[in-house]
């Protein structure tokens, strides 16, 4: 009993720094529509300069205090510099491409990071009045929490005097309602924009500052820091900052108490939280309804079979793939396998993301589900690769079943972000049930049976798979069901109007992405003969999405193309640079601002050009 | 018996009252007008037969079933086919595949997962594209339609779904005068021939005059007058509120 004060309080501190940095994500996405992935990398960012201006100034409070102003500063300027070099380019790019490019932008930063600061983690060495502790009801309570927990109310109390009382502040609420009005208005929205950008980068640089004294500055705050921010945000309701507010102070204590009471799960417990809340709010406390997706205005290009011309060229790969173990040697068969398993991976997640209109960021959720059904069959009853592989779709569709159940229902970003979180919470299950999955050890010898464990047959069952996953999967789409799917994402209303079922149409297409991809996880650990938390981790969710968006969304054969020139580019990428993030990080962003319809896309648009009516 | 019985339908939005109750029939190969100026809750009501939107009071019966508060897709089951104000249709497809697409579902043939597309029902989907003067375009892409023409698509995928009830919400927005007496005169030879009950809005008088049965008038929400052309041409309120203004001829 008498650790629930302490605990709350605890809670109560981690919920300031929550609320820091999810309320810069939401005003940023209430005015620019911007889901900034590389917020968290800007919470980094504050942590490590603040450590580097800090421990280069005395010790004494009003330093300190110094030191943070000077840290927020300097994130708002980079906030700035990344909103000029990459943001004003993708404003009226496809959501999926803006969230892309963020991402590109993460993985530059951490690169950048890395180069800087080194792979140390940099703790704050921390003065005596840093460490101070108040009594509460006979507890010890560290001062700094206490401090900590005012920051967040300060905070909104000052963002709403920011807003509700000057000039700045009305126009952005006025562009979080309606960006069009305030274009008509004749307000200068570039620099709107980037002022707005400037304060959210700021805020998160403040909460990476202030988050020093009681951990460190280290290369995984992003991506952890954002997967948190994204379930605040959505709790709140995007754009709504009290509503960010009320749902960090939410999932603050739930995590303070969950890592006392059920410490496996206390991920997992946050994400029932979110799914009760969505299911009862689809917008979040706060929020309110999204306009829906802009479905009458951009016309999709018409899904036409492939050019002759083009099936020839299809046919002519196979066969080169078909005949290249003969050829080449044992390590480029190892990356000609995974090409397979890639394919597979991106043809998945296209049948769901382009003919089904639901953009997947966990789509390494299904591929480890199925990687780990395989596993643990083997482990459980030693189930041999034939079971293994037909075990691992089944797995994974069952599960997408009933995560699809509610998250159908979900439009737009809210869908993305929620399979983000998904996939987050089996990352963590697969990280913490150390009994069942081995933890971070993941599990060992898996291996193919003798008759395949030579790196050539391996190989072709490999292809054979993709090739018939690739070949079912089109088939599916050029079928009355495809065609219904395909017509529930060009328009729901029209759709529902003729009869059409768009939530179970979509939660079917979940189900069989599922299933494939999660074929493709079991074939990948067979390959390499164990399965770890890896598999999961957002970097691979986000493969699968440049796979498919390299390749282009509008035609069938864009993810296989995507998937193969993705492999190709990180096989060399990783041999050639230790600077890899970066390289592939400037990559995407560049061919985001400069193709946004894909390679499939822009080779079809050249081939086409003049042909089409 | 009348196909639609609407009976005490209102609305409101967050205090404004959009439609209030308002309550009439339409029998089977009728055409009944529905008129009033912009923002009258003509849209609201047509959203709340085709369960666009959920009533807040009043009841829908279709065939003497009731359907209040059913969802679209329920409502579109029960044979009522409908266009849109704002033209929605697929744009990932050509002009033919989209009624495909709704004889597809019609028949309830959308969970095949094997048997292309290409083909079915074509000739079916030709025959209602040419019936509504779409023939020579089927193998476009729907997004480079003129705007008229995407109209005329919405009531060949309405049709394709063989209505008792075709709800037209400005069928003839964006159509040269001429084309819209054709189109609307199509629509009358089909309720006559198939005893379809058409419920309709329309901003051109002419049109209204020309090819309704009978006409309501809607007024914030309310209805002031019901009767055929004469009748309504004749009514005073109908006059200062509609006729008076000078609107013959508004649309879009
Ligand atoms: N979703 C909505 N939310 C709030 N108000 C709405 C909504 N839909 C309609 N309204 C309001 O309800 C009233 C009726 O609108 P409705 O669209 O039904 O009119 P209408 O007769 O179809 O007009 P028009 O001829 O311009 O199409 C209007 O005042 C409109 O602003
Ligand atoms: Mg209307």
């Amino acid at each position: 009993m008498d650790s629930i004060v302490p605990q709350l309080l605890t809670g109560l501190a981690g919920a300031s720094s929550l609320f820091l940095v999810a309320s810069g994500l939401t005003i940023i996405f209430g005015v620019t529509r911007i889901v900034n992935f590389s917020h968290g990398s800007l919470m980094m960012l504050g942590a490590y300069i603040g450590w580097s201006i800090i421990t280069r100034l005395p010790r004494e409070p009003e330093w300190f205090v110094l030191g943070i102003l000077l840290t927020v500063l300097a994130t708002a300027l980079i906030g700035v510099v990344l909103e000029v070099a990459v943001l004003r380019r993708v404003y009226r790019a496809p959501e999926l491409f803006q969230l892309l490019a963020t991402f590109g932008v993460v993985l530059v930063l951490q690169d950048v990071t890395l180069w800087i600061w080194g792979a140390v983690e940099l703790p704050l060495p921390r003065p005596r009045w840093l460490r101070g502790f108040v009594e509460i009801m006979g507890n010890r309570f560290p001062a700094y929490d206490l401090f900590l927990i005012l920051v967040g109310p300060v905070v909104l109390g000052l963002l709403w005097l920011l807003m509700n009382r000057t000039r700045w502040g009305t126009l952005v609420r006025a562009a979080t309602l309606d960006r069009e009005m305030v274009a008509a208005l004749g307000v200068n929205q570039r620099t709107l924009f980037t002022s707005v950008f400037a304060l959210g980068a700021g805020l998160a640089g403040l909460g990476g500052a202030l988050s020093l004294p009681n951990a460190s500055a280290n290369l995984n705050i992003d991506l952890s820091v954002i997967t948190d921010a994204f379930v605040v945000v959505v709790v709140g309701g995007l754009g709504s900052l009290t509503g960010a507010f009320l749902a960090s102070l939410l999932i603050g204590v739930i995590q303070a108490f969950g890592i006392v009471l059920v410490p496996k799960i206390t991920l997992v417990l946050i994400f029932l939280v979110m799914a009760v809340v969505l299911v009862f709010r689809p917008n979040g406390l706060l929020g309110r309804p999204q306009a829906e997706a802009r479905e009458a205005t951009v016309a999709a290009p018409v899904v036409r079979a492939a050019p002759r011309e083009l099936r020839l060229l299809g046919a002519l790969a196979l066969l080169v793939a078909a005949v290249a173990p003969f050829v080449v040697g044992d390590y480029y068969l190892t990356v000609l396998t995974d090409a397979c398993v890639a394919v597979i991976f991106a043809t998945s997640l296209h049948f769901m993301m382009g003919p089904g209109g639901m953009a997947s960021f966990g789509h390494a959720a299904w591929f480890g589900i199925g990687a780990y059904a395989a596993g643990l069959l083997m482990q459980w009853l030693g189930a041999p690769m034939p079971v293994g592989l037909l075990a691992a779709p089944l797995a994974a569709g069952i599960v997408a079943a009933l995560f699809g159940w509610f998250v159908v229902r979900l439009s737009g970003v809210y869908l993305s972000m929620l399979t983000l979180a998904f996939a987050q919470i089996v990352w963590a299950v697969s990280f913490q049930w150390v009994e069942v999955t081995g933890g971070d050890n993941g599990l060992l010898g898996l291996w193919p049976p003798d008759w395949a464990r030579s790196p050539r047959v391996f190989y072709w069952i490999a292809l054979a798979l993709a090739v018939a996953v690739a070949l079912l999967l089109r088939r599916a789409l050029y079928a009355p069901y495809g065609y219904a799917l395909r017509a529930a994402r060009d328009s729901a209303t029209r759709a529902r109007a003729i009869g059409l079922d768009v939530a179970r149409l979509r939660m079917v297409a979940l189900v069989i992405a599922g299933a494939a991809c999660g074929l493709s996880g079991a074939l990948f650990s067979y390959g390499k003969g164990g399965i770890f938390p890896t598999y999961i981790s957002i970097p691979h969710s986000v493969e699968a999405l440049l796979m498919v968006l390299l390749g282009g969304l509008q035609t069938v054969a864009g993810p296989i193309i995507g998937a193969l020139v993705y492999t190709g580019l990180a096989d060399i990428l990783v041999r050639s640079t230790d600077l890899w993030r970066l390289v592939l990080g400037a990559v995407i962003v560049l061919l985001v601002t400069a193709f946004p319809e894909g390679i499939a896309g822009a080779a079809r648009r050249l081939w086409l050009r003049g042909r089409e009516a | 018996m009348s196909v639609l019985v609407v009976q005490g339908l209102s609305k409101s939005f967050g205090g404004v009252r959009a439609v209030g109750d308002v309550s009439f029939a339409v029998a089977p190969g009728e055409m009944l007008a529905l008129i009033g100026p912009n923002g009258a809750g003509k849209s609201t009501l047509f959203n709340m037969v085709g369960g666009q939107l959920v009533p807040d009071a009043g009841s829908v019966l279709l065939g003497g079933v009731p359907i209040t508060g059913l969802g679209p897709r329920a409502i579109a089951r029960h044979g009522v086919g409908r266009t849109f104000q704002i033209t929605a249709t697929f744009g990932s497809m050509t002009v033919r595949e989209n009624v495909q697409m709704a004889l597809l579902s019609h028949k309830g043939e959308v969970w095949s997962f094997w048997r292309p597309v290409a083909g079915r029902h074509a000739a079916e989907a030709d025959a209602l594209l040419a019936g509504v003067g779409l023939a020579a375009q089927a193998e476009r892409a729907t997004g480079v339609l003129a705007y008229g023409d995407l109209k005329r698509l919405e009531l060949a995928i309405a049709l394709g779904n063989e209505p008792r009830l075709l709800l037209m919400d400005e069928p003839t927005a964006g159509m040269a005068p001429a084309e819209r007496v054709a189109l609307m005169q199509l629509t009358r030879r089909l309720a006559t021939e198939r005893g379809v009950a058409v419920l309709f809005t329309e901003h051109d008088m002419d049109v209204v005059f020309d090819v309704s049965d009978r006409i309501l008038v809607l007024n914030r929400g309310t209805l002031i007058a019901e009767g055929d052309g004469a009748s309504i041409r004749a009514n005073p309120a109908v006059r200062e509120i509609y006729l008076g203004t000078g609107a013959t001829s508004g649309g879009h």
